[in-house]
């Protein structure tokens, strides 16, 4: 019995460990190299990460994404926490339904906006713009935010509010001196969530940045991969390029990842 | 005193003013626009537009592509919804048992979900393409002819559901696993002393009192997967024609290669109400089957 359970555990890991070993085969094989995938290769070469990170324009992409997910993550953090205290601290009939409203944009994906959303944003000048970009992102990431905010809010004793006021706080110093510095775990979960899915964005990202000079990783992939379709190696090399930051803090702070994203789906 | 109280919190209210703004610019705002484009034959660039009525939303129903898209995103939405559940709450039963290492098959699990779902597809295309796929390696090595795996539309749904399922069941297990430990252990104690066996354990114990994960992650799931975009792009890019495209994919099509904006914009409507009353129908459903502790 318990080998069999060790032996299922093993397989598990193993199954999905799989696609990233073949895609790492593929990477650190030599181009005249014709094996299997399967085969890992003896005579490991770096070429097509050179290659990759050169053609693909990487460095380029990954100054983009850190730009663009660290002025929109600063952004959603402060605009949310800033939006969720009154909507979880004073219920009005009013407040509630602007939390619906907010909650509300959560269910809907984005892209069934994307042609309005689009033209206004050509209209406005902003494509291939940093800021149009970021507005976009931060837009998207809102609702998420606010929802993991009010609910944190929402489970903050309201006696600390009270003393507050009773040491003569007003409601702004009591949000300023006393909540906020009580939101940093949930905070931490959100830098995650909200993070993540600005970093690996593409759906928005492929059409408000299509230059190179402003272009994300993802975007850079893609463009990358439909020009050199048949160099198959290279574009497995970027691609191991591409995931690497966000794996390696995966590796290191997968406590926060895997808890930030238990405690946001069970406050719902 | 009443009215003090709520003179003082309305001035708060500012503070949710910066985010009001940006849902009224980047989401209120397109929302309307969307629905005018939706009824002109604008083409996405030129100042030259008419308003045609309803014509885009007929076309859009007599257009069969619009039926294989419809019926693909639903594959994608309860496909991928059931199989991550399966299979999320069957690994998520099994790793919550006394096991060593547990914690690093959890990690690896896990892992595909941080990584970008580009990436993720471009990684299985290389298992399913047709020229020195992996798959087909292994069908070489049993003789068998190779196979172009994602060539046939409805063979190429499955894979992208598969694809889909591989990278996102990391979240239903991690949900299912902290759903688990919140059990209170008595309960199976009890159980096991009235005789109940491991089915009805888990058939009047388990099941029950994971409904609030279970409502959490198929309505994160149907929405995910209902709205796929990245993986299908990676993979095939909607083909062949349209037969693995999802109603992101083929409005994206519509806009940027057919350039009939008023046809994507028709779509987009579409998709919102058809998501919108698909996961509220079912996050009303599941919460109704809630019980409390």
């Amino acid at each position: 019995m318990r080998t069999l359970k060790y032996s299922i555990l093993t397989l598990i890991g193993i199954v999905h460990l799989i696609p990233f070993y073949i895609l790492l085969g593929m990477a650190l094989k030599p181009t005249e190299d014709t094996s299997s995938k399967w085969i890992f290769p003896t005579n490991m070469t770096m070429d097509n990460f050179v290659n990759a990170w050169n053609q693909a324009h990487l460095s380029q992409a990954l100054i983009n994404n850190v730009i663009i997910t660290g002025s929109s993550v600063v952004l959603i953090v402060l605009i949310g926490a800033l939006a969720s205290y009154p909507l979880s601290r004073f219920q009005t009939k009013w407040n509630q339904f602007i939390y619906l409203l907010c909650i509300s944009c959560m269910i809907v994906p984005a892209l069934t906006i994307l042609v309005p959303l689009y033209s206004m944003i050509v209209d406005m000048g902003g494509i291939n713009t940093y800021w149009a970009a970021i507005l976009t992102q931060v837009t998207f990431q809102l609702p998420l935010t606010i929802f993991l905010f009010t609910g944190f809010i929402s489970s903050v004793p309201r006696e600390l509010d009270e003393a507050g006021s009773i040491d003569g706080c007003n409601k702004f110093m009591i949000f300023f001196r006393i909540i906020l510095p009580l939101l940093k775990p949930i905070t931490a979960t959100v830098i995650i969530l909200t993070g993540l899915n600005v970093w690996n964005d593409y759906q928005f990202s492929i059409f408000l940045l299509q230059k190179v000079s402003v272009q994300t990783i993802p975007v850079a992939l893609s463009q990358f991969i439909s020009q050199f379709q048949n160099q198959i190696s290279w574009v497995a090399a970027g691609c191991v390029i591409g995931m690497l930051p966000v794996t390696i803090l995966y590796l290191f702070l997968q406590k926060y990842f895997i808890r930030g994203l238990a405690d946001g789906a069970v406050k719902g | 005193m009443k009215k003090k109280m709520w003179g003082s919190s309305t001035i708060l209210n500012v503070m949710y003013v910066p985010a009001l703004l940006f849902f009224a610019v980047f989401i209120f705002y397109p929302f309307i626009e969307g629905i005018r484009i939706s009824f002109t034959n604008w083409d996405g660039y030129s100042q030259q537009f008419s308003y045609v009525g309803f014509e885009k939303y007929i076309n859009m129903l007599a257009d069969k592509n619009t039926w294989t898209t419809m019926s693909n995103t639903v594959i994608y939405g309860f496909g991928s919804t059931l199989l991550q559940n399966v299979l999320g709450l069957a690994y998520a039963l099994f790793l919550d048992q006394q096991l060593r290492a547990k914690g690093l098959v959890r990690t690896i699990v896990y892992l595909p979900v941080i990584i970008s779902s580009l990436i993720m597809g471009y990684i299985w295309y290389f298992f399913f393409q047709f020229d020195g796929g992996a798959i087909n390696d292994i069908m070489a090595l049993f003789g068998a002819q190779p196979v172009d795996w994602l060539a046939s539309g409805p063979r190429a749904v499955g894979i992208i559901t598969f694809v889909n399922t591989f990278q996102f069941m990391g979240v239903a297990m991690t949900i299912y696993v902290a759903g688990l430990q919140s059990i209170p252990k008595d309960y199976y104690e009890a159980a096991s002393i009235d005789g109940a066996n491991w089915w009805s354990q888990f058939k009047n114990i388990t099941l029950p009192l994971l409904m609030p994960a279970i409502t959490i992650n198929v309505v994160l799931n149907i929405i995910g997967g209902l709205k796929l975009f990245d993986v299908i792009v990676a993979m095939t890019n909607g083909g062949p024609g349209y037969a693995s495209s999802s109603l992101s994919t083929m409005m994206y099509n519509l806009y940027f290669a057919r350039q009939d904006a008023g046809y994507a914009a028709a779509l987009g409507n579409f998709m919102f109400l058809f998501i919108a009353i698909v996961s509220i129908t079912s996050l009303i459903l599941l919460k109704r089957k809630e019980v409390k502790i």
